[in-house]
């Protein structure tokens, strides 16, 4: 700049991108991760002086290491993945269903109850019957708020949360009246001589009917919100309702309808999580993934086949992070600071991908 | 001279909104930018304000090349702008928000600050009482506070963008007598509009953009709205709008007693009557706010009629259908053909996330029994409304919210008139638009009463609704005021109509 003290451009400028390409959009977000895993390596190194690249090695190991881990993450990837394509509907409907913890647990009730009531039924029965339980114990969950909102435009956030606390309750309550063997505090495995209503081995694979099930309500989710004449009547309830009522949508009904298929698919995975995998019911069977789910229904836009790779992400990651937690000897908050690191530059690049920055020009010019 | 623009060029992406500009700014004169939708108006104002940064040229204020970052920036220069969408705290009281951001050290003296605001509300002659709250303020009120903030903050350039937009004539006359009096106190004023009337009524000068080009400036008083629309088009224009004699008007719509309360407990609609018939343009002329959107949204379905109120169909077969409490959909599967072109345009007539292919089946996205919807069928339509109404577009699923206001208007009007109505209502159809859209929404209304159609044209200007319609009802605080015929009726008489409520029966038609 000339010597007359001239004022300067500023030397970084924000602005809106029209629209970007898709590539490049990923790329940024490949990017991201990237550099969320440098920094990550800076971190372990000047915290634990490990090799960052073999605590990596260990991370993977965690997750695909052996059949067993790799089946162990799929299971894990499908719990989560299960609740978050439930949330899809209410969340593209912009109705805030923070309940979703709820849901899990009362399909978990549900279903417990029906696998230790109804042990003596032949299993495709009681298999039939525990879906269909938790299924409606999901859907009342959901239902109840969403009636409240129909009715009185009541907050849902607020409402669905307390639900949650409702259902924490209620499930402390049912462990109490199952608790075995008496004194525990717990349910303990439930049917574990019989396995009667534990999900059947497929091609000798215990998990298979776990992926079977919910990639199945995956893909069925994603054409009825792509697809389907509901699936436009949520979007357009969930962009204005005002809009909605003059296209001649009755957004009562959709809020219901809707918030019935959310809750209902959440209580799905509760008898996932039950009966296809821990085989015991506690106030931790939702454990916190019902909010996780929350993140992975953000980062995915609703898009439920996006959804995949998000679960896929949080999911080896968490597991990785068990394995280094206890491979090295490190307490649990070590392995929540790597994923956080890479949460926050995941969500963090969502700006560069709506906005690019503009560099003041050379000197000279 | 208070501020020279100086080859000033601003792009997004790759549109060019400002492209080499220069231009002046004077003191003691009030000054018209005047351009069509995307013309650049607001964004070359902008960057005087301190919103936008230019990619190229220079900024001059009294002679001194400077650098405008930020609004603060802006201010520091005494450049002030008051923007289309008010930025103000509506929990604050008119005094606070003058004070909001202002880096004053220690307590906060409410009475000196009240007291400074009384000065400048006595010297330009405002009326706002420094303790009232922004929520208790009318539209105008409020953008009186707007211009009070911007004086309070020493500004001695004032720009004004699109101000009349939400006023009543009345209000616009006191907002021009405001200006000026401004400029006999020396300061620079810029009132960026696209109404011709305004400019010659209050501007000194008046410069023209044309898609991001400098086209010139002229003296107002050498210029005719005639002139100024060339230059403004680029090309010959004609001033007229068409008015065919109604062919064979048969009774379409009836109306009878419809009282509307909205959710207030306010009585916006009271006891109004009136028929309109096939082949013909009713216009409705009112100030805005008194029952024009109550009215078109009962008849569409969409509010809650009283008791008494009645709402009839005659469709063109013969017979008589009642709309009284029927929803949108009822009155569709009734088989009444109801076009709707609302007010509130992304907010209630279009979904602003959906490209225009899903926003045209969203009235009837529910035909046939498959469980999945019909995608071809809305993509053909939009292709065709694309080509038809040159919307431009980058393709059919950019989001219509993306797109200008005049484009989202003709997605709008194009798929309301191709669900073939047989009753047309628009709601300030041209409201916001440019001169060539506004004449093809004219023109569209005119083949559609052509076509035999009843047409509800709400309007907000009254030389086009004496220009275009066929009878005019005027409405007034609710009430009907009188209807009147289109081709004898006297702007002064309408304006009359508007503003002084008859004595209940006189002059209901």
């Amino acid at each position: 700049m000339s010597e007359n003290k001239r004022v300067k451009e500023p030397f970084v400028r924000i602005a809106r991108r029209s629209s970007i390409y898709w590539l490049k959009a990923w790329g940024i977000r490949a990017a991201a991760i990237v550099a969320a895993l440098v920094v990550d390596a800076l971190l372990i190194y000047f915290i634990t002086k490990l090799n960052p690249l073999s605590v990596y090695g260990t991370m993977f190991q965690g997750a695909f290491g052996t059949n067993r881990r790799i089946w162990m993450t799929l299971r894990e990837m499908m719990m989560l993945l299960c609740i978050a394509v439930g949330l899809a509907p209410a969340f593209k409907m912009r109705f805030w269903n923070v309940g979703a913890e709820g849901q899990v647990l009362v399909g978990g009730i549900a279903t417990a109850a029906c696998m230790i009531y109804l042990k003596n039924l032949p299993t495709p029965v009681l298999l039939i019957v525990m879906f269909v339980a938790s299924l409606l114990a999901g859907a009342i969950w959901g239902l109840i708020p969403a009636i409240f909102k129909a009715k009185w435009d009541t907050n849902e956030t607020l409402f669905t949360l307390m639900m949650n606390y409702v259902a924490i309750q209620l499930t402390s309550f049912m462990v109490a009246q199952w608790e075995n063997p008496y004194g525990s505090n717990s349910v303990g495995v439930i049917n574990q001589n019989t396995q009667a209503g534990w999900f059947p081995r497929i091609f000798g694979q215990q998990y298979l009917l776990n992926v079977i099930l919910v990639l199945a309500l995956t893909f069925a989710m994603y054409a009825y919100l792509r697809f389907s004449k509901q699936g436009y009547e949520i979007a357009v309830v969930g962009e204005s309702r005002n809009t909605a009522r003059y296209a001649g949508i009755d957004v009562r009904r959709v809020v219901i309808r809707t918030m019935l298929i959310s809750g209902a698919i959440c209580g799905v995975a509760g008898m996932v999580g039950v009966a296809g995998a821990d085989h015991t019911i506690s106030v931790n069977t939702a454990g916190g993934r019902g909010f996780t789910a929350i993140i992975v229904a953000w980062m995915a836009k609703f898009n439920t086949i996006t959804m995949m790779l998000i679960t896929a992400l949080l999911v080896f990651l968490d597991r990785g992070a068990v394995e280094i937690a206890s491979m090295y000897n490190l307490n649990e908050y070590a392995s929540e600071m790597i994923m956080g690191v890479i949460l926050f530059f995941l969500l963090g690049c969502e700006f560069f991908i709506n906005y690019r920055l503009i560099f003041r020009h050379g000197e000279g010019k | 001279m208070a501020i020279r623009l100086e080859n000033i060029t601003k792009t997004f992406g790759t549109v060019h909104a400002n492209h080499n500009i220069s231009m002046e700014i004077r003191r003691g004169e009030i000054l018209s930018l005047l351009g069509e939708n995307g013309s650049g108006k607001t964004t070359l104002m902008n960057m005087l304000s301190g919103i936008y940064y230019p990619d190229a040229g220079q900024i001059y204020v009294d002679g001194r090349e400077v650098s405008i970052r930020s609004p603060k920036d802006a201010f520091d220069l005494g450049i002030g702008m008051i923007h289309q969408h008010f930025k103000l705290v509506d929990v604050f009281t008119a005094a606070e928000n003058v004070i909001l951001g202002l880096p004053e050290r220690g307590r906060v003296n409410r009475r000196t600050v009240a007291k400074k605001v009384r000065e400048i509300c006595e010297r330009y002659g405002f009326e706002v009482d420094p303790n009232q709250k922004v929520y208790d303020m009318s539209v105008s009120q409020k953008q009186t506070l707007e211009i009070v903030k911007v004086l309070y903050r020493g500004a001695n350039v004032l720009i004004l963008d699109e101000p009349t937009a939400v006023l009543t004539p009345q209000e616009a006359d006191k907002l021009f007598a405001v200006m000026r009096r401004m400029r006999a106190d020396g300061k620079a004023v810029v009132i960026i509009t696209h109404k011709l009337h305004e400019v010659l009524s209050v501007s000194d000068r008046v410069a023209i953009l044309r898609k991001g080009e400098y086209v010139g400036d002229v003296p107002t008083r050498e210029a005719t709205e005639l002139s100024l629309t060339e230059m403004m088009v680029g090309q010959k224009v004609s001033l007229n709008i068409d008015r065919p004699e109604p062919v064979n008007p048969r009774r379409r719509l009836s109306v009878e007693h419809l009282s509307i309360v909205n959710a207030e407990g306010v009585k916006v609609l009271d006891d109004v009557s009136f028929e309109c018939n096939s082949g013909e343009i009713l216009g409705i002329a009112g100030i805005s706010g008194c029952g024009q959107r109550e009215l078109l949204e009962a008849i569409a379905g969409l509010q809650r009629e009283e008791p008494g109120s009645s709402i009839k169909y005659y469709p063109p077969a013969g017979g008589e259908e009642e709309l009284t409490l029927c929803t949108p959909r009822q009155i569709r599967d009734h088989g009444i053909a109801l076009s709707f072109v609302p007010e509130d345009r992304l907010g209630m007539g279009l979904v602003g996330g959906f490209g225009m292919s899903d926003n045209m089946m969203l009235k009837d996205y529910n035909n046939g029994h498959s469980f999945f919807t019909d995608r071809t069928r809305p993509r053909e339509l939009a292709a065709r409304i694309k080509e038809d109404l040159a919307v431009q577009t980058p393709d059919l699923i950019t989001p219509v919210r993306k797109l200008s206001g005049g484009n989202v208007q003709k997605v709008l009007v194009g798929r309301e008139i191709a669900a073939a109505p047989s009753v047309l209502m628009t709601a300030y159809a041209v409201r916001g638009l440019d001169i060539n859209t506004s004449y093809t929404i004219y023109r569209l209304l005119n083949e559609q009463k052509k076509k035999g159609v009843a047409v509800i044209f709400v309007g907000e200007d009254l030389d086009v609704l004496l220009e275009l319609c066929d009878r005019i009802l005027v409405l007034c605080a609710g009430r009907v005021n009188g209807v009147l015929d289109g081709r004898s009726a006297k702007k002064e008489e309408v304006g009359l109509l508007m503003t002084n409520l008859n004595k209940k029966g006189e002059g209901a038609a």
